[in-house]
Order: structure tokens, then sequence, then C-alpha cells
């Protein structure tokens, strides 16, 4: 690794020194391919980030895939009910690696205004793995652009090895995960343990 | 518009046996509608489409409503032998109504501008008899609806074109809109729990802070 100082001097030469692990970073994280995949009422609002008044384009951001297989960025934009559950696994599961997912909103997250319903999911992070969370109902655009520039901070930080290296580089990290079946009275499992265990609340009485 | 009385009239006229009954309504709104049998609801339906001085041509809504089945208490005074005395008893006699569930359909006139006409059909129970005659061949708007008639509430449509369910999965057991629900207990994480969802939540919450109480 090399010095900050002398790198700082060097730069100051016109010199620009780096090192693979940041160009591979920083080659990545600006060429995020989001699928181009909404659910509900917040997807109008990731359309209108992509739209020219908030203009997803400046962050490298633009190329919304219409192919899983062509994007590492799903966007969990909307309620996701129990019957499209699967459906969402199941295309996360096609995307190749390294792939992100932004979970948008309150549905996304945690079932939002129909939580306390019979069949919306409670949260797409009981199934596969969110990097970010964006809270609101509906999140604006610029909240989007802020988990897209947290997402890209995230993937600047990321090592080749040790724990902070990304799935792709884990052997023992999966890149697939169980698809949920639609059962007689709700998704079975309802939850996949390995991704998500709800908190221990701790009763007051 | 005609009235209701005058509907009612003609429709049994020219249909034989079409059980035509008006149901009042209390509310603000005063909005009566008809009650037709179901067997004969379907040819209710042409007369209402194709009559001349009504032209219901659109169906603007279906739903269903579910009648559970009712228990009205009363009490009585009997006379009673006890011991030998003639004396007056209170008793209190049960009378139980079976429920049925029914398809509410909402009638209006492109043609002629005019509606609504409220057009109910009652099954012959919540278990078993629970068919009704499709009313999708006649106005084609309903095929949605009576799909999500028949997932929410779990009525039957026969005739319908493509009767699956619209909102739940095939192989989910129940109707969510039926008044006995009981929806899935899924309450292991509340942040905010209170009320009801509170009560829900308790029994996943183990009191000592111990291992993760409840099964999700
Ligand atoms: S969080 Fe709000 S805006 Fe977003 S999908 Fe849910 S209901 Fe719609």
């Amino acid at each position: 690794m090399i010095d900050e100082g002398l790198r700082n001097e060097l730069s100051k030469q016109g010199v620009v020194v780096t090192g693979f692990q940041d160009l591979y970073n920083w080659g990545r994280k600006n060429s995020l391919w989001p699928m181009q995949f909404g659910l509900a009422c917040c997807a109008i609002e990731m359309i209108a980030t992509a739209m020219a008044r908030f203009d997803l384009s400046r962050f490298g951001s633009e190329v919304f895939r219409n192919s899983p297989r062509q994007s590492d960025l799903m966007i969990v934009a909307g309620t996701v009910t129990k019957k499209m559950a699967p459906q969402v696994v199941r295309l996360y599961n096609q995307m190749s690696e390294p792939k992100y997912v932004i979970a948008m909103g309150a549905c996304a997250i945690s079932g939002g205004p129909f939580k306390q319903g019979y069949n919306v999911l409670k949260g797409i992070d009981r199934f596969i793995p969110v990097d970010v969370h964006i809270p609101g109902c509906p999140p604006r655009p610029e909240a989007l652009l802020h988990a897209l520039i947290t997402l890209q901070e995230k993937i600047s930080k990321e090592t080749f090895t040790g724990p902070g290296r990304p799935r792709h580089l884990d052997p023992n990290a999966p890149s697939e995960f169980p698809i949920p079946v639609c059962g007689p009275d709700d998704l079975t499992p309802p939850s996949n343990p390995e991704v998500w265990r709800p908190p221990t609340m701790v009763r007051e009485d | 518009m005609e009235s209701l009385e005058e509907i009612k009239a003609r429709v049994e006229a020219s249909v034989t046996g079409a059980a035509v009954e008006i149901v009042p309504n209390d509310a603000p709104c005063q909005q009566r509608s008809l009650r037709v049998g179901r067997e004969k609801a379907r040819e209710v339906a042409e007369f209402l489409r194709d009559d001349p001085r009504l032209r219901l041509d659109y169906a603007s809504n279906a739903t269903g409503v579910d009648w559970p089945d009712t228990v009205t208490k009363q009490k009585v005074k009997v006379k009673k032998q006890i011991n030998g005395v003639e004396q007056e008893v209170e008793e209190t006699l049960e009378e139980r109504k079976p429920g049925c569930l029914e398809a509410v359909y909402h009638l209006y006139s492109m043609a002629l501008k005019q509606g609504p006409v409220i057009l109910r059909v009652r099954t012959a129970d919540r278990m078993q008899g629970v068919h009704l005659p499709s009313l999708t061949p006649v106005w084609r708007g309903a095929e949605f609806q009576e799909r999500e008639i028949y997932d929410l509430y779990g009525i039957v449509f026969d005739g319908h074109p493509d009767l699956r369910r619209l909102l739940m999965w095939e192989g989910y057991r129940h109707h969510p809109m039926r008044k006995d629900f009981v929806e899935p207990d899924d309450y292991e994480y509340e942040p905010t729990p209170h009320d009801e969802v509170l009560e829900k939540a308790k029994a996943h919450y183990p009191a000592d802070g111990g291992t993760q109480g409840g099964t999700a």
C-alpha cells in the first residue's frame, strides 16, 4: 500500500498513483446498472429519478436493464406482495455477481402502510440481503440518489480479501437464495433465517 | 330515470320467477337496491342491459358482501310448572339465521346517461352453495371484479370465462374479506406496536428478554 503523504506529493506533480483495488472499485461503483423493475407507487419516483429533472445518469446508473442477467443493482421500489415475493427472489438469483440491492420505500423495507395486511411481505430483507434501505412513503428522488451514493461509498470501501470483500470474492457467501413457496396460508418459509432474524424484543410488564 | 318500483314491476313482468325485492337503505344517501334471485339473475341482467328505457350498459363496480350467521336472542315469558306451582319464567329464545354471500353490481347507462341501479344477488349459504351465475357475459367489465370477489369472498361464478384468483395465489386456502378470516400471526417484529397489534406482538416477545420467542 502506498504511503498517503507520498501519494499527495506525487499528485501535486501530476503523477497519479493508485492501487488496482481502488481502480477496480472506482470502475465498479460508477457503472451500476439497475434493473428496470418497480412494484408500486415508489416505482414512479424511481422513474422520475431517471428522468431529466433528477437525472440519475450523473451518477453512472442510467442504464436501466430489462434483464436480470445484465444488471447488478436491484432497486426494490414499492410494495412486495406475498404473491410477488418468489418472483423478486428469483430475479435476484438470476442477476450476475457482484450484485446489490436497494430497498426503496416503507413498503419494501417493512410492509409500510400495508404492514398489518394479509398479503404484503413485511420487508424484502426477509429473503434477500439489502445493502441500503430508504425510508419514506414514497422517498423523494433525492433520497434514491442519496441511497445510490451511499451504495457507491460502500462499494469503494470493499477490499479484495478479508471480511470487507464483496460477496462474489467470498467462496462461502451464497449468490442464490432459496425461493419461498406460496403455501396454503402464507409463504413457506415466511422468512429466510440466514438473511433475517427478528431482533429480540423485550416485553415491558 | 324510472323509480326502483317501476323497474321492479317491469322486471317481474318480463322475467318470470325473477324474485325481485327492493332493499331499503337507512344510510343518509337512501340509496336503495334491487335484490334478485340467483336462478334468474342472468336474465334480469340481460333485461336491464337491453331494455330501451334502461340501457344499463356499463357495470362500473362489482363487489361482495359477507353476511355471517346471525343469532338473535329474544326474551320471552313462559308459564311453567315449578314444584307444582305455576310460575312465569323468562326464557331466552335463540333464533339462528344462516348467513350468505352477496354480489353487488353498480350499473349505469352510458347511452342514456343514467344510473346507478344497484343489483344484488345472494348465494344459498357460505359453505357449499356459494355459486352464482356470472354476469361477465352480460357486462364484460365485470370480469376482473368477479375474479376479485371469487378471490376475497369465495363466491364461485358459474359461466365466468376465466375464473382465477386475482390478488392471492392459487392454493391459498382463505378468503380474506370474509368476516371470520383469521389473519396470519406474523407479528414477530413490530418496532412500535400499540393497541391490538401490541397484544398480538406480545406473544412473540419474551417477558424475560430470553431467547427469541414465538415462531415466525
Ligand atoms: S412506500 Fe408508500 S409510495 Fe412506496 S410503494 Fe409503499 S405505499 Fe407506495
